[in-house]
């Protein structure tokens, strides 16, 4: 099926929580957050969508909004289709679709540590990239990086040597 | 009886260890030479090259795509470029994708030589490593030859490739490939069909078709699986189309379908049919421009789009998201190895510590993809 | 001029010399001491350099070649560096223990030379029960690694130490039980009795008496190279695993006492070997001087011992390593159950045929011949096949 056939059958079934259908080049239907497992749940198990595959979980940062987007995949219909949750800066939280893909379990830990997504019911939300204490999620597009990390300094004077200055 | 008290004896494998491939880190939990569980602990090559795209532009970033995946970074290249022509609707000239795909094949050679040959040092022939490795240093000739570089090729460009094949490369690239395919048999008659080999690989860590489709494993790994999926074939890309290959999926032959040594076949028989490909485009690559006109300050417009492209590692899916202006606003990219370290540790459960390594090797996870 | 130390080691080495005084026979043991390290470590040092060529050869790389002539000298700039190298003792580790396991297991390698059959005379002792003691001191090696992996305080050390222990040990069996065949069919256990109870023919030699001994004799050559951790059995130093095994925490001099014993050790093990099944150092009689006579049959024990290391580096740049449960089970299903069927099977033999069967004798050499030649075959085949260009050129 082609993506927007699979968003018809998806607003058929959830016509409250399927907010918006569009973008280009690739067709992306935006969910309601709350809704997220009940609706991948449904993609998962309808023998004619069958997304046995969750291909790739990632967030984005919108400076007003961060949006996670699911791409998923079907082996048996070898159809893919893309959707999205829309969360608050302040604080965003989702219920995890690991119980349904396993490999959203680290996808859903690399967006915790680089953009601060807290993913509901994960089973091992911890920081996957970055070191544990860490301050702050560096793919925010406010992220300032701080200047020394437990007295390592992060900034590099400039590698230019200046011959013409005597030390 | 009491019976005696043991513990749990926990084990850290890495940052620095001889198999790691790169910097990973397990923290073993090991009963003996048994363990309850490896836990990896990735992040010691993050070099956060999705934050330096925003800050790089479009044509800018190629080079660090290369950084991705270094092994075969001419597969990087062309997701990053396929990616950004997508956004924009840019047409690629034939001879251009041609090139591409000679370049990729070529890279996706000397990527499975390396693997091969890093599962026969791991589990202790250090023969079959350097004769897979002195092929590949052949292939990195060629490929110098080509774009001037052995392993950060840096070679495509959004719209086609930097340079077209040099004078006389072609004869030298087929000369080259008559003299792999026997090399190939010969390697197999060395190491993969050793009785040892095949015991230190049949059985061990098998993946079912399931577990791997839902761990989203990609490329050989999924092929060995039994699951028959290549993005070339799937979902066709560039010229591919145009070339006559098969899918090889593991079969179980040695044992199980999905151990260790279907991982591991499935990288020499992708060797063949690479061959067959180049073979194939070499002889009919047709003339004509490498590289459509683009614009020095590369706008695409706003939208976003993934492409996906069967790297040496697997189904590579490049995210990008464009907000119109020069610099992307969000580049993801989705590696095989990422995925595949995700389902290490439930394999780990009750297998041997030698196999572990057998388990990472097969597997074939580099580090810097996994970190990115 | 009696008490020189030139008579003396001419006296240790070249017959009995009567014992009367303390003095001299503390002067003949540092005699033989200062002879064993004379003779054993440069020659463990030498193979170390022959194995990086050949092993080179093998992997179509050149080895070293800038030390000397065909960097035959890379074995004394290797040790010179290791001696010059600062020797590191881990904060944590048990230090008298670190100390000491390597000089156990350079102890295991330097005094089973004291037996080593080089020819009719040239030995130091001709002990009794000199195949016993040489089973018995190569086994000290399992001290000496247990010690140092247990002492580095390393984990990986620790479990390297484990393994070793467990490998040595279980294939003491096998190998000791390929001892028997022979032992039994000469009723010796005399080095120098057991070589001189075989002929310089090759098909008088024990290997081919009868076929339990030629089982036997594999046993041992794979048994040996399990005890001395060559590929495929190198598990307690498994790079790729364990870092380093138990050397890990070792170095400097130290870590090269490791490894100069366990290319030693290669050495030894073919020489029980060539002394039980193949002949040792018997030649044909000529009416020549004894000293040349010696000479030639030292040369003769040296080619055979040396052919004997040749493929055990030829195993070691083919062959991956087994895992540990693999390595037992060959040990404790295969080996040690078709160990005693061959004692027994030799001892049923030796009944039957007290003086040998001349018949058997000729059908196990040819039928060692036809595995040469279809080996040969083999390799001639994929030579072919693989339509490599290939290269000989030892001087390079």
């Amino acid at each position: 099926m082609e993506p927007v056939q699979i968003y018809e059958r998806l607003k058929q079934r959830f016509p409250e929580q399927i907010l918006e259908v569009g973008g280009k080049p690739d067709v992306f239907a935006v969910v309601d957050p709350g809704a997220i497992v009940e609706i991948c749940e449904f993609l998962r198990n309808e023998p004619e969508l069958w997304f046995d595959c969750l291909s790739n979980e990632t967030g984005v940062d919108y400076k007003d909004r961060i949006e996670v987007v699911y791409h998923l995949f079907s082996y048996r219909h070898r159809h893919g289709c893309v959707l999205k949750v829309k969360l608050p800066r302040e604080n965003p939280q989702v219920a995890t679709v690991e119980t349904i893909w396993r490999s959203a379990n680290w996808m859903e830990r690399e967006i915790f540590d680089l953009l601060g997504v807290t993913f509901l019911g994960h089973s091992d939300l911890r920081r996957i990239l970055m070191p544990e204490d860490w301050p702050g999620h560096p793919l925010r597009k406010d992220f300032v990086e701080p200047q020394e990390y437990h007295g390592i300094s992060t900034v590099r004077e400039s590698p230019i040597i200046r011959l013409d200055q005597k030390h | 009886m009491s019976t005696l008290r043991t513990e749990e004896m926990t084990l850290n494998m890495g940052p620095q260890h001889p198999s790691t491939h790169g910097v990973l880190r397990f923290v073993i939990k090991a009963d003996g030479e048994v363990m309850r569980e490896a836990i990896p602990d990735v992040g010691y090559l993050h070099r956060s090259i999705e934050k330096i795209a925003e800050k790089v532009g479009y044509h800018g970033f190629m080079p660090y795509t290369d950084r991705v995946d270094y092994v075969c970074a001419m597969f990087t290249n062309q997701g990053w470029a396929m990616a950004c022509e997508k956004l924009a609707g840019i047409e690629v000239p034939r001879r251009g994708e041609y090139c591409r795909v000679i370049a990729a094949e070529f890279n996706r050679l000397a990527s499975h030589l390396l693997t091969v040959g890093l599962m026969g040092m791991d589990i202790g022939a250090m023969t079959p490593f350097l004769h897979a490795l002195r092929e590949r240093e052949m292939i990195n000739d060629l490929i110098e030859e080509l774009c001037g570089a052995r392993l950060t090729f840096n070679y495509m460009r959004i719209g086609g490739v930097a340079w077209d094949l040099p004078p006389g490369w072609r004869e030298k690239a087929l000369a080259y490939l008559d003299h792999l395919d026997p090399i190939l048999d010969e390697f197999n008659a060395l190491f993969s069909y050793n009785k040892i080999c095949i015991q230190r690989l049949a059985n061990v860590a098998v993946i079912s078709a399931e577990d791997a489709i839902n761990y989203n494993l990609v490329g050989p790994n999924l092929r060995a699986s039994g699951v028959k999926w290549d993005v070339r074939k799937d979902i066709p890309y560039s010229v591919y189309p145009e070339f006559d290959f098969e899918i090889p999926i593991g079969r179980g032959e040695w044992g199980t379908t999905g151990d260790a040594m279907d991982r591991y076949m499935m990288r020499i028989r992708e060797m063949v049919q690479s061959s067959r490909i180049l073979r194939q485009a070499l002889t009919q690559i047709p003339d004509g421009p490498v590289l459509a006109k683009v614009v020095r300050n590369f706008k695409p417009p706003a939208g976003e789009c993934q492409v996906r492209v069967e790297s040496a590692r697997g189904d590579q899916g490049w995210y990008v998201v464009s907000d119109g202006s020069s610099y992307p606003w969000r580049v993801h990219v989705r590696t095989g190895s990422f995925a595949a370290m995700g389902i290490i540790q439930k394999l780990s459960r009750g297998l041997m510590i030698a196999d572990l390594v057998v388990l990472i090797a097969s597997l074939d996870v580099i580090a810097p993809e996994i970190d990115r | 001029m009696n008490n020189s130390l030139v008579t003396l080691i001419g006296r240790a080495m070249f017959g009995p010399a009567p014992l009367d005084h303390t003095d001299q026979a503390a002067a003949i043991a540092v005699a033989c001491a200062v002879v064993l390290f004379a003779i054993a470590v440069p020659f463990a040092s030498i193979v170390t350099w022959v194995e990086r060529r050949v092993w080179a050869r093998i992997q179509s790389r050149v080895g070293p070649n800038r030390v000397g002539p065909n960097g035959f000298l890379q074995w004394l700039a290797d040790g010179v560096k290791h001696v010059c190298k600062e020797d590191v003792i881990p904060e944590e580790a048990d230090a008298p223990l670190f100390k000491l396991a390597p000089y156990l297991v350079v102890l295991a390698f330097i005094l089973p030379w004291a037996v080593m059959p080089f020819s009719s005379m040239l030995i130091l002792a001709d002990l009794n029960i000199g195949i016993l003691y040489m089973t018995a001191i190569t086994a000290l090696t399992v001290v000496g690694v247990l010690m140092a992996g247990w002492s580095s305080n390393n984990k990986w050390s620790l479990i390297g130490g484990i393994r070793s222990a467990a490998q040595i040990i279980s294939y003491e069996i096998p190998a000791g039980l390929s001892i028997f065949p022979a032992v039994l069919m000469t009723g010796t256990l005399s080095m120098q009795g057991l070589i001189r109870a075989q002929k310089w023919e090759p098909y008088h030699w024990f290997i081919f008496a009868n076929p339990f001994c030629f089982v036997a004799a594999i046993i041992l050559f794979v048994s040996t190279l399990a005890e001395n951790n060559r590929t495929p059995f190198d598990l307690p130093e498994a790079e790729s695993e364990l870092v380093a095994g138990f050397a890990t925490e070792y170095s400097s001099m130290r870590y090269l006492f490791f490894f100069m014993a366990e290319w030693g050790n290669m050495f030894i093990a073919a020489a029980i070997l060539v002394t039980l099944y193949l002949g040792g150092w018997q030649i044909p009689r000529f009416n020549w001087s004894p000293a040349l006579m010696n000479l030639l049959q030292f040369i003769c024990f040296l080619v055979k011992v040396l052919v004997l290391v040749f493929v055990s580096m030829w195993i070691r740049g083919t062959l991956p390593r087994v895992r540990i449960d693999q390595m037992m089970s060959i040990c404790w299903k295969y080996f040690v159950p078709i160990g005693f069927i061959n004692m027994i099977g030799t001892a049923i033999w030796v009944a039957f045929f007290p003086h040998g069967s001349r018949l058997m004798e000729m059908a196990m050499f040819a039928l060692a011949l036809a595995i040469v030649a279809a080996f040969a075959w083999r390799v001639a085949y994929f030579t072919r096949r693989s339509r490599m260009e290939l290269y000989f050129h030892p001087t390079i």
